[in-house]
């Protein structure tokens, strides 16, 4: 088997990602070994995303919201966990569950409605979905309503990890985004990533050979949102802390930022996206020259925002499109 | 029931609902017309509120600083346009979603670095400041009733415009078919620039006659935006007409919906739970009204004909 | 990438053992973008006259103080205390204008054994059931003030009273407060969304229509500003006279003064406040930065200053957590409101003052001390603080 250079950067990236760790501890930073388990929630939020955005061709600007629902399931399960008592409620597998459901339940509703319209029209009423969601969380007073819900302690995992260790949650969130790299390339390559890919380009065909798409999208919907709340969930428990905030639009706004920086078309992109949004973020932000006595640092956005137009103006497909072999869109 | 208090809060509402329609006829042109979703239609809108608070300061004066705003923020759209926008037209909608992300971060930082992170305000004239008892017993501040009457005279204006101008007869067709506009000899580019150039004014209209009212801040546009894009879904993307209707109906729900919830909540829970929970949901309120019209229209309420 | 961030955390060590004696490190967290960075700003200015008064050291190691923005956001103020924590490996970390950042960040801090030093926000959580021995405060619980203020209502004869404030963490805790001690009755009760809303237009009108002996607000920052604009411009004030905590500030004066003169509100401090220290801290902020501080600034400089008191008793060795947390806990300094005496919470026990917006010899709008309205106050949940 001939490993082609483009997948070899892939492995050399995963390798890189994995290291992480050994590499904070040797320079006594663990500040950073934080960084980049957040990097990693947010790809595979993006990469579950991408199922719809990338292969579905279904812009949808909700994953912030079910991201909230796996959040919230943390976070309502510790505040109840410490606030009354109940201790199974800290139990992260029961969160977990928890979370699936809800999502499971949401997206079917959502999508059913979502799902009948087209274009901007799907774009804008899945956000609106996603603004009920977000005013819910800020008009439950019990969880903190728009303050937020700290969350005193992290998940439970009966003994399987510990998600305190700074560490074991980094390879936890590393496993994950394998597994779910692993998990979307088998669904891009099943018949089922094939009627949802097919019915992008060509609805007309698909009903013609006997499928129906909506259900196809129906069910790629439900599948993206529960591994959005799953990345939620790792989120929470990253923070500490669960908002209202992280379930705004604009959130799921900078998500799809992250996808196409990085390119729809293939499995990594929104990996790679994930990893140059963030990390310029942090490197822009620190930079320490003085220009006129202004920190350029503090001024970051001012960079960053015409960097990534012209990324976009210059590279037709991310980042992902401008590794050797890559496949082109149109 | 009050019913002066509910006559007031369709005045406010109306007032909100204006300057939606300002925002979403820009928006919606744009949309319609070249299919580019615009995210930073809510920068411009900043910008102009920015430029006006500048221009007021220089000129001592509201009117000739709202004067001076118009020109400055159709060259500004002009510029945005022909600098960041032009290239995006073939491309699709994921692309210009992250240009105008781009653009977003850049007009924030760059309203900071020129303004400061504090924010402006803009001085009213006095004639413009003062209130009038049009229901009686309820003083009702002057300006807020010239922002209604400027808006529906925007309106007007755009109606014959688009109705009975030869600029007007290229937008309708540009809108139903943009490849016969091509053929047929006109020049597309040019018309796309002035279109954008017109959305972007009256966003900037918009801007600078909320800027007395609210204040003049870095990401003022974050928050309205959105409702404006809830506007013109509900009203059909490219209608003029659906925008206007649905405006009016989107401020007088948000307004109303805000000032009579908590009572409508206390009468089935505790008053505590009720005035916490009431703006919440009078904030949902307009998105479920959008998510209703859109489950039984998917097109919304008036979808131009020969736009797919 | 990762050889550029080791090599820049080595080139960091390295430079960091530099000094001799190793310096005190303060991280200071507040809001220097968006629109509420004007308050961010008094904070800094506070935080800076007090280390310039220090000339710069503690106990006789130098100091490094590290700004950093939350942009208002209650996780960007998490990851940028996770940064001074982790990262910078500070000492104290100091400021929070926001009880919802406070809130998120206030676990990162004192679980990794760093003093919190809050200079301003205080809410009911962290004064009672969540009270931790690493946090300090320098302002007071949100309640307080609030508290004082419902005294002042029943002195002034108000019976019908409508309240408005923003529907976040401390907006709910002041009007908890109010309605502690506030015996009348409440006629209404707008909570508005925060930070979106800034048009009160459809509030100020059911106001007018409820007809209260008086309108009590809470709008701090901006939202003052433009609550005190509608406020004026709705002509209300002849028929529904306007109470305020927090609304009207020094930094908020030189716009809104006009419309503010006269207005009444509850504070633990003014710039007229007499004491040897106050006066030390006001005249020198207007001799540096030429305006009246704000309380904002006058509790960042009483930060600033109590660290310092409790590195110079443990003579610049700040290792051991527990004889700098014991000097704390002493406070033994003058703060501009005199002593502080720390509750079992770590909250101050302090007075609370009528104040009132006044124009000075100068023409300058400024706040001053009309009488005092509650002595010796400790907060309503330091019962609840188990330490």
């Amino acid at each position: 088997m001939v490993i082609s250079i483009r997948n070899k950067i892939n492995i050399c990236l995963l390798v890189l990602l994995a290291l992480v760790p050994t590499i904070t501890t040797l320079v006594d930073d663990s500040f950073y070994t934080g960084v980049f388990s957040r990097v990693l929630i947010l790809a595979i939020a993006a990469i579950s995303l991408n199922l719809l955005i990338g292969f579905g061709g279904l812009v949808s600007f909700g994953q912030a919201a079910f991201m909230g629902v796996g959040a919230y399931a943390v976070g309502i399960g510790s505040f109840h966990m410490l606030e009354d008592g109940i201790d199974w409620m800290g139990n992260g597998y029961i969160q977990l569950a928890g979370s699936v459901v809800i999502s499971v339940v949401l997206c079917l509703i959502i999508g059913t409605i979502s799902l009948r319209t087209r274009g901007m029209y799907f774009i804008m009423i899945t956000i609106a979905f996603s603004q009920m969601l977000y005013f819910t969380a800020v008009g439950v007073d019990l969880y903190g309503g728009d303050d937020g819900l700290s969350i005193y302690e992290r998940s439970d995992m009966l003994g399987l990890i510990d998600l305190n260790d700074e560490d074991s949650f980094y390879y936890l969130c590393f496993t994950s985004l394998l597994f779910v790299l692993w998990f979307f390339h088998k669904i891009n390559h099943s018949r089922f990533g094939q009627v949802i890919s097919g019915s992008k380009s060509n609805e007309e065909r698909m009903l013609a050979i006997g499928f129906s798409p909506f259900k196809y999208r129906l069910a790629a919907f439900v599948i993206s949102g529960v591994f959005a709340g799953y990345s939620g969930f790792l989120m929470a428990n990253l923070n500490d802390f669960v908002s209202p905030d992280m379930m705004h639009w604009t959130r799921s706004c900078e998500l799809i930022v992250m996808i196409v920086l990085g390119g729809v078309a293939g499995l990594f992109g929104p990996l790679y996206g994930a990893l140059a949004f963030l990390l310029l973020e942090e490197l822009l932000s620190s930079i320490p020259l003085n220009i006129a006595g202004l920190r350029v640092g503090e001024y970051w956005q001012l960079i960053f925002g015409p960097l990534l137009i012209v990324l976009v103006l210059c590279a037709r497909n991310g980042i992902d499109g401008l590794l050797p072999g890559a496949k082109h869109d149109k | 029931m009050n019913w002066l208090l509910l006559l007031e809060q369709v005045l406010n509402g109306f007032q909100l609902g204006m300057l939606l329609f300002l925002l979403a006829a820009g928006l919606t042109l744009v949309f319609g017309i070249m299919d580019f979703v615009n995210l930073a239609h809510g920068s411009l809108y900043m910008m102009g509120a920015f430029f006006c608070a500048t221009f007021s300061e220089w000129t001592n004066s509201f009117l000739f600083g709202a004067l001076l705003t118009i020109p400055a923020t159709f060259i500004l759209g002009v510029v945005v346009e022909m600098v960041a926008l032009r290239r995006l037209y073939s491309r699709n909608h994921l692309d210009q979603v992250l240009v105008t992300f781009g653009l977003i971060l850049f007009f924030n930082e760059l309203v900071r670095l020129i303004w400061g992170p504090v924010g402006l305000d803009i001085v009213l004239p006095d004639f413009l400041n003062r209130s009038v008892e049009i229901i009686p017993g309820v003083p009702y501040p002057i300006y807020r009733l010239a922002i209604i009457v400027l808006g529906l005279a925007v309106a007007l204006l755009l109606y014959w415009i688009i109705s009975k101008t030869r600029l007007g007869m290229l937008i309708r067709a540009g809108a139903s078919n943009r490849e016969m506009m091509g053929a047929l000899g006109i020049n597309v580019q040019l018309l796309f620039t002035l279109v954008f150039g017109l959305g972007a004014t009256l966003a900037g209209i918009a801007g600078l006659m909320a800027g007395p009212i609210l204040s003049v801040e870095i990401g003022m546009g974050r928050s309205i935006i959105i409702l404006t894009f809830v506007v013109i879904v509900i009203g059909g993307i490219g209608s003029i007409k659906g925008a206007f209707i649905a405006a009016i109906v989107v401020g007088i729900i948000d307004t109303v919906g805000r000032s009579f919830l908590p009572d409508i909540l206390k009468l089935m829970v505790s008053s505590d739970a009720a005035s916490t929970a009431a703006p919440a949901i009078s904030s949902m309120l307009i998105y479920f009204m959008m998510a209703l019209v859109l489950a039984i229209r998917p097109q919304g309420l008036f979808p131009p004909k020969g736009v797919a | 990438m990762f050889k550029k961030l080791a090599l820049a955390s080595v080139i960091a060590l390295a430079t960091s053992s530099v000094f001799a004696g190793e310096p005190i490190k303060i991280g200071f967290v507040t809001t220097l973008s968006t629109g509420a960075g004007v308050i961010g700003q008094d904070m800094r200015d506070g935080a800076e006259l007090a280390l310039d008064q220090l000339d710069r050291k503690m106990g006789g190691s130098d100091v490094t103080i590290i700004y950093e923005d939350d942009g208002f956001k209650p996780e960007i103020g998490k990851q940028k205390t996770d940064k001074l924590v982790k990262k910078d490996k500070v000492d104290f970390v100091s400021g929070y204008i926001w009880s919802h950042v406070l809130m998120a960040s206030y676990k990162k801090v004192v679980d990794n054994d760093v003093f919190l030093i809050g200079s301003n926000a205080g809410p009911s959580t962290i004064a009672g059931k969540r009270c931790h021995e690493n946090f300090f405060s320098t302002s007071w619980q949100n309640d307080q003030n609030a508290m004082a203020m419902g005294e002042v209502l029943n002195q002034r004869g108000i019976k019908r009273l409508y309240i408005m404030a923003p529907n976040y963490a401390a907006g709910k805790n002041m009007v908890a407060g109010v309605k502690r001690t506030f015996k009348g009755e409440v006629v209404g009760q707008d909570m508005t969304k925060f930070p979106a809303q800034l048009d009160f237009s459809a509030e100020l009108a059911k106001v007018r229509a409820a007809k209260p002996d008086a309108l009590w607000v809470f709008y701090p920052g901006k939202h003052g500003v433009q609550f005190l604009k509608q406020y004026s411009q709705s002509k209300l004030a002849k028929d529904v006279p306007l109470y305020n905590i927090f609304t009207i500030d020094n930094l908020s004066l030189p716009r809104v003064g006009e419309w503010a003169e006269g207005s009444l509100m509850t504070q633990f401090w003014a710039p007229n406040l007499d004491t040897p220290a106050n006066k030390r801290f006001v005249d020198g902020f207007k001799e540096k930065y030429d305006r009246y501080p704000s309380f904002y600034a006058a509790q960042s400089y009483d930060s600033m200053m109590l660290i310092d008191s409790a590195v110079r008793k443990v003579d610049g060795d700040v290792s051991d957590k527990d004889a700098v947390r014991a000097a704390l806990t002493e406070a033994d300094f003058e703060s501009v409101r005199g002593k502080i005496n720390y509750g079992n919470n770590h909250f101050p026990i302090q007075d609370f003052y009528l104040t009132k917006v006044i124009k000075d010899s100068d023409g300058v709008y400024t706040t001053e001390i009309v009488k005092k309205v509650l002595s010796n106050h400790q907060d309503p949940y330091a019962s609840k603080c188990k330490i």
